[in-house]
């Protein structure tokens, strides 16, 4: 019983930063732009989010400190890609890579300290609880973070005003714009808000998952969160699901290697990518569905005609 | 008739100016409209209409010009502004949002912070009382053209406007949907909102409206009571020139041989917006014109790439071209075969845009004149290629601004005029045209209309799909209409009237199902 709340507990540790990246994700394509970004934000939230808890002792000035690195880093994506209107998918990329090597850059002190991990939740009583206890009430913060963001996100996209004008953005740039909504400005606030969850997503990563600084920590975690946004075709609670699938398979294949399963390790560290190209194909097949909720102004640059 | 300036104007606009560049869309525009009339804004297209009330509505900022509303100076700096002065418009490409319910729709252009429940109740009533049935709770992309305008229209009346600004709204309405507008707009009127109502067709202008106003070339050329002028006095005022009309003469097609033939030819939809065709029957004489009448999105564009094969169909017998199937075989097979096709889209489909005209022609004719262009080796054989792009110039009188100029920086008009040449230089033996003057001013549009007709008459086979029922009218030996991916049985000229191809655009018959039905040698 032990080892499955144990599997389980990892499951939701590996599935944590998959979620929040995927969810900021998510709307930043709602508003109709799609910033490849999303590695790179996540390694400089992971980088920044480490060092100012090392500097200064404080887990939660890290924490505070990732959100606002993914956030100034996707706000250089936002001035190319909106105000400037460059190739979103080129710029996305570049991100990405200068992300991976500005990481490794401020963090060439950090190689190697040991890091502040962020406390568990312990509630007295409750906590110690069998099986539940740790389950539910014994986890990291940003797990319970990452699953009010769903439901917050949720319901700011599907039951409030300024949710609706974020959707009608992204389904069409030129016909919110002729309504007088300000495209440019929800577009900025959007990819900032997926900057935030992504630099939060990284600072889980070297404050949580592996209390410490290794070069390339994200190893694409970034990628699958960006599938994962196209699995969930849009839809918050699907990311939800998603990211425990994907977290699943993730550790499965961690498990495996140490199980000593004879299935060369490369493929089992592949499988999550695997796993990522099959949902791809398997969901391309509903055109209907993709179609209903894929914000149909996706990646377009726009540029008012005054 | 009172003369301008008697009664208060419920908006006026002096001197309004609005530069694009190197382009002066509205050159010292001035306007009013008064309390209770509808006023018409005539103009052919590219003459500044749509710029003027973009301005008004505050979705483009003029150059230099005043606006005053019910007497006061007023800047207009954004939609919401207008909207909150009491200005609403129903735009001529639809605003909405495909992928939002019709409520939604609405819900984005109410300023307050007004529920979606109630919204959608109001919205309920408002549009049973004007007579606009809509439900709220679907879905845009699922929605007819006319569903969606009331859509547009609902969400216009929900904020009360005192002005109402229609840019172009029966241009995608059969004619019994265009009756149902004017009824709710004389109610309007009635009710003593002021309505500027933007069209180019004239007959509904002379029916609807008060006064008219008259722009060419982005400046005001004249005012007149449209009930008072004729049809052509209107079309000379906006044209500048008289109208020529394309000539047709009756031919006799009994012993013609078939050149075109479609069998059966079904398709499954191509994606959630789009139509299904349903068993569609077609026989095309040496020598017609058969013309394709039917609203939006009822499958035209499906049938054009069916026909063109720009998508293949599952049997090879659902399209014969000359007697041979053709239903799997590729655009460049079909081409060969003595088709040409336009399709609807000039920029992005008919040509890229970025290339010169001499690159769009060996572009769309590389297969079929391999011989003539392409030299052995696979050279170019760019000579050959500038004398052909300089004659279909000259055939087709088209104005450019360089030797060969890139396809985008000519005007719709005369890009359109290239490209028909481009497949007409080639004499085809089928021809299948999707909207061929669609955003064509009058001139070039005459000029197309007669060489399809020429075409036809030299004994080719030419279809034109088209939503101007004025253009089929004028060119087609017979029409049929598409509605909802069926096709009706073409009626020949002489029994074709306005009255029974709109109905059928509204499907009141329903297409013929017979899929043994003998086509008449």
């Amino acid at each position: 019983m032990d080892i499955t709340v144990n599997i389980l507990l990892t499951i939701a540790t590996a599935a944590t930063p998959l979620l929040i990246a995927a969810i900021g994700e998510l709307v930043v394509e709602r508003s109709g732009v799609l910033n490849l970004g999303v590695e790179g934000m996540m390694i400089m939230g992971a980088v920044c989010g480490f060092g100012a808890a090392y500097l200064t002792g404080s887990p939660w000035i890290g924490v505070l400190a990732a959100i606002v690195a993914g956030a100034l880093f996707s706000l250089l994506f936002a001035f190319m890609a909106l105000t400037l209107a460059t190739n979103q998918v080129a710029t996305g990329l570049s991100l990405t890579i200068l992300g991976l090597g500005l990481s490794g850059m401020i963090g060439t002190n950090f190689v190697g300290l040991p890091g502040v991990r962020l406390p568990n939740l312990y509630i007295p009583g409750l906590s110690d609880l069998p099986i539940v206890g740790k389950l539910l009430f014994g986890q990291d913060p940003l797990f319970y973070a990452s699953i009010a963001l769903v439901f917050a996100v949720s319901w700011f996209l599907f039951r409030t005003r300024k949710g609706l004008m974020l959707r009608s953005i992204g389904d069409s740039h030129s016909s919110a714009h002729a309504l007088g909504i300000p495209v440019i400005r929800y577009r900025y606030l959007a990819v900032m808000f997926g900057g935030a969850c992504a630099g939060l997503a990284g600072g889980h990563l070297s404050l949580v998952y592996t209390p410490q600084w290794v070069e390339n920590m994200t190893a694409g975690r970034g990628w699958i969160a960006l599938a994962l946004v196209v699995f969930a075709s849009w839809r918050p609670l699907r990311v939800l699901a998603g990211a425990y699938i994907f977290g699943a398979v993730w550790i499965g294949q961690l498990h495996a290697q140490a199980f000593g399963i004879p299935v060369p390790s490369q493929f089992l560290s592949a499988l999550p990518y695997l796993a990522t190209i099959v949902v791809l194909v398997l969901i391309s097949r509903n055109k209907r569905l993709t179609m209903m909720n894929t914000p149909a102004s996706l990646g377009q640059a726009f540029v008012p005609d005054r | 008739m009172k003369s301008a300036g008697e009664a208060a104007n419920l908006i006026e606009v002096r001197g309004l100016t609005k530069v694009f560049g190197t382009l002066t869309a509205c050159n010292h525009v001035d306007l009013g409209i008064r309390q209770g009339e509808i006023h018409a804004l005539l103009g052919e297209n590219g003459a500044g209409k749509s710029t003027l009330v973009k301005m008004l509505f505050g979705s483009l900022e003029p150059t230099s010009g005043e606006i005053f509303w019910k007497g006061q100076p007023v800047k207009i700096t954004s939609p919401s502004v207008a909207r909150s002065l009491g200005i609403g418009m129903v735009f001529q490409h639809f605003s909405l949002f495909e992928a939002l319910t019709a409520a939604e729709n609405i819900a984005l252009s109410v300023d307050d912070g007004t529920s979606l429940d109630k919204i959608a109740a109001k919205a309920r009533d408002l549009s049973k009382t004007y007579g606009l049935p809509l439900d709220p709770d679907s879905l845009v992309g699922d929605l007819s053209v006319g569903e969606r305008q009331r859509i547009e229209i609902t969400r216009c009346l929900l904020q009360e406007p005192d002005l109402i600004i229609l840019d172009e709204p029966t241009s995608v309405l059969t004619p019994q949907e265009a009756d149902k507008l004017f009824e709710t707009l004389e109610r309007l009127r009635a009710e003593g909102k002021s309505i500027l109502y933007i069209s180019h067709r004239l007959e509904e202008v002379k029916r609807l409206c008060d006064r008219a106003t008259v722009m060419r070339h982005g400046k005001v050329v004249g005012a007149c009571d449209p009930s008072k002028e004729t049809a052509a006095s209107l079309a000379r005022m906006m044209v500048g020139a008289d109208v020529a009309t394309a000539e047709r003469t009756p031919i006799e097609l009994k012993d013609a041989p078939e050149l075109l033939g479609i069998c059966g030819l079904s398709r499954k939809p191509a994606g959630p917006f789009s139509m299904p065709l349903k068993n569609i029957w077609l026989s095309l004489k040496a020598g017609e014109v058969l013309g394709i009448a039917g609203v939006a999105g009822n499958g035209q564009g499906e049938f054009f790439e069916a026909i063109s094969g720009e998508v293949l169909q599952e049997s090879a017998d659902s399209v014969r071209i000359r007697g041979k199937s053709v239903g799997r075989m590729g655009i460049s097979a079909r081409r060969s075969l003595g088709a040409a096709f336009v399709p609807e889209e000039r920029l992005g489909h008919g040509a890229a845009p970025r290339m010169r005209l001499s690159e769009n022609l060996l572009l769309s004719r590389h297969a079929t004149d391999r011989k003539a262009f392409i030299a052995p080796g696979g050279f170019v054989k760019n000579g050959m290629i500038q004398h052909a792009t300089q004659r279909i110039i000259e055939v087709m009188d088209v104005r450019k601004s360089a030797p060969d100029p890139e396809a985008a920086s000519l005007s719709g008009g005369n890009l359109q005029k290239f490209i028909i040449g481009r497949e007409l230089d080639r004499q085809p033996a089928v021809m299948v045209v999707n909207q061929p003057t669609w955003g064509v001013d009058a001139g070039a549009a005459a000029r197309i209309r007669q060489a399809l007709i020429a075409l036809a008459r030299a004994g080719s086979a030419v279809l034109v799909i088209s939503q101007d029922l004025d253009e089929l009218f004028e060119i087609s030996d017979s029409i049929a209409v598409m509605h909802n991916g069926e096709l009706s049985k073409p009626l020949p000229r002489a029994e074709a009237t306005y009255e029974r191809i709109g109905l059928l655009m509204g499907g009141a018959e329903p297409g013929h199902t017979d899929p043994h039905r003998p086509e008449a040698a």
